[in-house]
């Protein structure tokens, strides 16, 4: 077994006292940022850059893999307490995790996203050691025909897993894809919706929108209900720790949520969210209590924080095979290992295995760092929720602004915040569910562009989109992921679909 | 905070023996990561361990292709001599195709700095060889050829549709396939989903070494080092063209503050530790000021403007 020497020799590079040093700063550093809304991992990696220019590529590249991993837990920790998703990856983390920390399970999810991401993270990493080449020949099988398949799938799983009323869900969907519309045009490059505003020119952030329907729509609903003054957040109920319960019903949704954000992951046009989103909705049909989904069901914590971490180990497969970077962090990594003058690329393996396995290696020691750094924070974390409500909502506020405005320092976009913020109030007070809103923003550009490359490449001809057997079975997913629920409806369970969806924001 | 510390530099400075010395604020009007951003924080080291400048601060303004930093540069800097910008090729065509009310003619171009060439190629299983192959394709049915390359009216679509012309096609008929990078267009043509990619040669660099793509042509004006491919000239396709870099300086400068600065500039592409960073990131040095940039940054933009209207981007 060469790959287990070669990883042996990997852990030998890991575990030089300054390489831990660097994979601890890196997790600490990637934590932090990840709980700021706005300010990303990738922006932390470019303002590191200059600063490793002196250091050595083993070091920095360690660093800047411990900034990544730790970015993609750190936002999860704001989605549970805050319901302000500080990554778009972690917008469904917010859905049920939040629901949970208002019933006092604040602990319990939060270690299930901790444990889960731990999990995930360690068998993606081993995934990305052993099985890289068939992964990214799988990827490259994608074509835009392929991607259009998968998004029409996640477009149905994830609308038929919202809201008790289609009608609603469908509304609320396309307030998301026309928000999608705003900006350039990649393959014409002419601006659509736009109005001549230069700060719309490249399209509404996902996170602005995400901060503003649920962290500051939230506060408004809160500060117009009149019962407010006496429903109260239980901070802690129960252990902080999680129940056997608990753990019982977190270990599948882990496993689930990695098999399917590894590969998502590892294609160049998947991306974190709709490994989330997969996972969610795969969740929510599998649950033995679908009815809790919607008032903070673990599984759709587990599921969801296990994809997104899988995904992340996911990114670096392209990244380290192709030298073909499908993220701004794994694009500015990239940059990183072009300042060493080392060409991530089908002979980086052979070049240089010394540093690829010792990446591979500081991987698995930052994920391990991670779980121990966050573990024992969860009871301290959890306090948050003891604040006063008044104070608490207002510092909500002062940090979503503050996160906003910190990555774009424009008024423009503090207006569209607090506009959106607005929007969300209303769909809340309306009973229109907010996640599809920010779903179709986030998945109606993709669908878009790959449909019209595919139609492109075969100048014009529809029949491009059902001729791999890939996009068949997709579209076929897709197709049996709407039936399903409506043949369930005419037998007469439909109420307790109408449960599992009500009061989901 | 900020205060105190402009007084701190303000007294460093003066301590320093170069009294002469300016603080250099640099814009890049794009999100960190990409080349533009980094050539200014390439530049931010430099000047400073060079001693040309104390303090260089670097700062982002994402969006639009650079039309939106340029508006906001044009506007605040206007008159500042310790303001400069980055820009390059991509901006002459985002500005023309975004209407954007700013144009390149508002600020003062110092130098061009760097560029990169663009790479034409093929799947390495692909049955075209070289470029007389791709362009009888394209003859026989421009429509046949898909291009996969980086966002519409970028340098790698202009390219496309200057080949095109340059043979003799419709560039209206060129069929351009935009991804959203150079990264995202590399797998559609590793997978065999397009029939050529055009990009920057250091996007397909690896790729082409390992053997997994063809590269049929490059868009230098004579054969580089080090690169095995003919121009697309010695194929018998008069184009050349070159994706580069410049700084830029503030709006309304007097002539003593705009050499002023084009020396500083000179001094660091001069440099050592200059040439040094280039080499690491693999960019060629085209280093070129004065009389001889502004010609060649008209000529770019004359010749931009009149392909991007015949693709039919811009009215």
């Amino acid at each position: 077994m060469d790959t287990f020497l070669l990883l042996g020799q990997g852990f030998l590079v890991a575990f030089e006292l300054q390489n831990l040093l660097y994979a601890l700063i890196g997790v600490t550093l990637g934590t932090a940022v990840g709980v700021l809304p706005g300010i990303g991992p990738a922006l932390t990696v470019a303002l590191l850059l200059p600063v490793t220019y002196k250091l050595d590529p083993a070091g920095s590249l360690i660093m800047f893999a411990g900034i990544y991993y730790g970015g993609m837990y750190g936002g999860s920790t704001t989605s549970i307490l805050l319901n302000t998703p500080g990554e778009s990856a972690s917008i469904v983390t917010a859905l049920e995790g939040n629901k949970m920390a208002r019933k006092g399970r604040g602990g319990p999810a939060l270690a299930t996203s901790a444990i889960g991401s731990f999990v995930a993270g360690l068998i993606a990493t081993m995934g990305l050691a052993l099985i890289a080449p068939t992964i990214v020949r799988f990827a490259l099988s994608f074509g835009p025909a392929e991607y259009f398949a998968l998004m029409v799938l996640a477009f149905m799983t994830v609308s038929a897993a919202f809201g008790d009323s289609t009608l609603r869900g469908l509304t609320a969907l396309f307030i998301g894809l026309t928000l999608g519309l705003v900006g350039i045009d990649l393959q014409t490059g002419q601006a659509r919706l736009a109005f001549g505003i230069p700060d719309l020119l490249d399209g509404i952030e996902v996170t602005t929108l995400a901060v503003a329907m649920f962290a500051v729509g939230e506060t408004l609903s809160v500060a117009a209900s009149k019962r407010s003054a006496d429903e109260k957040i239980e901070p802690v109920k129960g252990s902080v720790w999680m129940s056997r319960e608990d753990w019982s019903r977190s270990w599948k949704p882990w496993l689930r949520g990695t098999a399917i954000g590894f590969p998502i992951g590892a294609m160049p046009a998947g991306g974190a969210e709709i490994g989330t989103f997969l996972s969610y909705s795969v969740e929510k049909q599998l649950a033995r209590k679908p009815e809790e989904f919607g008032n903070g069901a673990i599984e759709g914590v587990a599921g969801p924080e296990a994809a997104n971490n899988a995904s992340a180990a996911g990114t670096l497969v392209p990244l380290l095979t192709l030298g073909l970077p499908t993220t701004a962090t794994a694009a500015i990594m990239l940059a990183g290992f072009q300042q060493f003058g080392l060409q991530p690329g089908p002979l980086l393996f052979a070049n240089n295995p010394q540093l690829v396995w010792g990446l591979i290696a500081s991987l698995l020691v930052a994920n391990l760092m991670l779980l121990v750094l966050n573990l024992p924070l969860i009871g301290l974390w959890v306090r948050l929720l003891s604040i006063p409500k008044p104070w608490l909502y207002a510092g909500i506020l002062v940090f979503a602004t503050l996160g906003t405005v910190g990555a774009n320092p424009s008024s423009f976009e503090l207006g569209m915040l607090l506009a959106f913020g607005l929007l969300g109030y209303l769909l809340r007070r309306f009973g229109y569910p907010i996640a599809p809103v920010v779903v179709g923003l986030i998945l109606g550009p993709l669908a878009e562009q790959q449909l019209r490359r595919a139609l492109a490449i075969s100048q014009g001809d529809p029949t491009v989109l059902v001729h791999s057997p890939i996009a068949i079975v997709l579209l076929l997913l897709a197709a049996a992921a709407v039936i399903v629920p409506l043949i369930l409806r005419a037998r007469g369970k439909g109420k307790v679909l109408a449960q599992l969806a009500a009061d989901e924001d | 905070m900020r205060k105190l510390l402009f007084a701190l530099a303000g007294v460093v400075a003066m301590s320093a023996a170069q009294a002469s010395a300016t603080d250099y604020k640099i814009m890049a009007p794009a999100a960190p990561g990409g080349g533009w951003d980094q050539t200014a924080r390439a530049m931010q080291t430099v000047l400073q361990d060079e001693k040309i400048s104390n303090s260089v601060q670097v700062t982002n303004v994402p969006g639009a292709g650079g039309a939106i930093g340029i508006a906001q540069f044009v506007n605040t800097a206007k008159g500042d001599p310790s303001q400069l910008m980055i820009s390059g090729f991509v901006m002459v065509g985002a500005l023309l195709t975004n209407n954007s009310p700013v144009t390149l003619d508002q600020v003062t171009p110092i130098a061009r700095l760097t560029g990169e060439y663009e790479a034409l190629v093929v799947p390495a299983n692909s049955d075209i060889k070289d470029m007389a192959g791709l362009v009888e394709k394209l003859k026989a049915d421009p429509g046949s050829v898909s291009w996969g390359g980086g966002s519409a009216g970028g340098t790698d679509h202009i390219t496309a549709g200057l080949i095109a012309k340059a043979v003799g096609v419709d560039p209206t008929k060129v069929n351009y396939i935009a991804f959203s990078g150079g990264g995202e267009a590399l797998a559609a043509i590793l997978g065999g989903q397009v029939t050529a990619g055009i990009s920057g040669y250091g996007e397909f660099e690896s790729q082409i070494k390992a053997g997994q793509l063809r590269l049929i042509g490059i868009s230098s004006d004579e054969r580089l080092e080090g690169i095995d491919a003919p121009t697309f000239k010695e194929s018998g396709v008069d184009v050349a063209i070159q994706n580069w870099r410049m700084v830029a300086a503030a709006p309304g400068l007097s002539d003593e503050q705009k050499a002023a600065v084009g020396a500083d500039v000179e001094k660091m592409a001069q440099s050592d530790a200059w040439k040094k960073i280039l080499a690491d990131k693999g960019w060629a040095d085209t280093y070129l000021a004065g009389d001889a940039f502004a010609a060649q940054l008209k000529q770019d933009i004359d010749s931009t403007t009149a392909i991007l209207k015949e693709i039919g981007l811009v009215k």
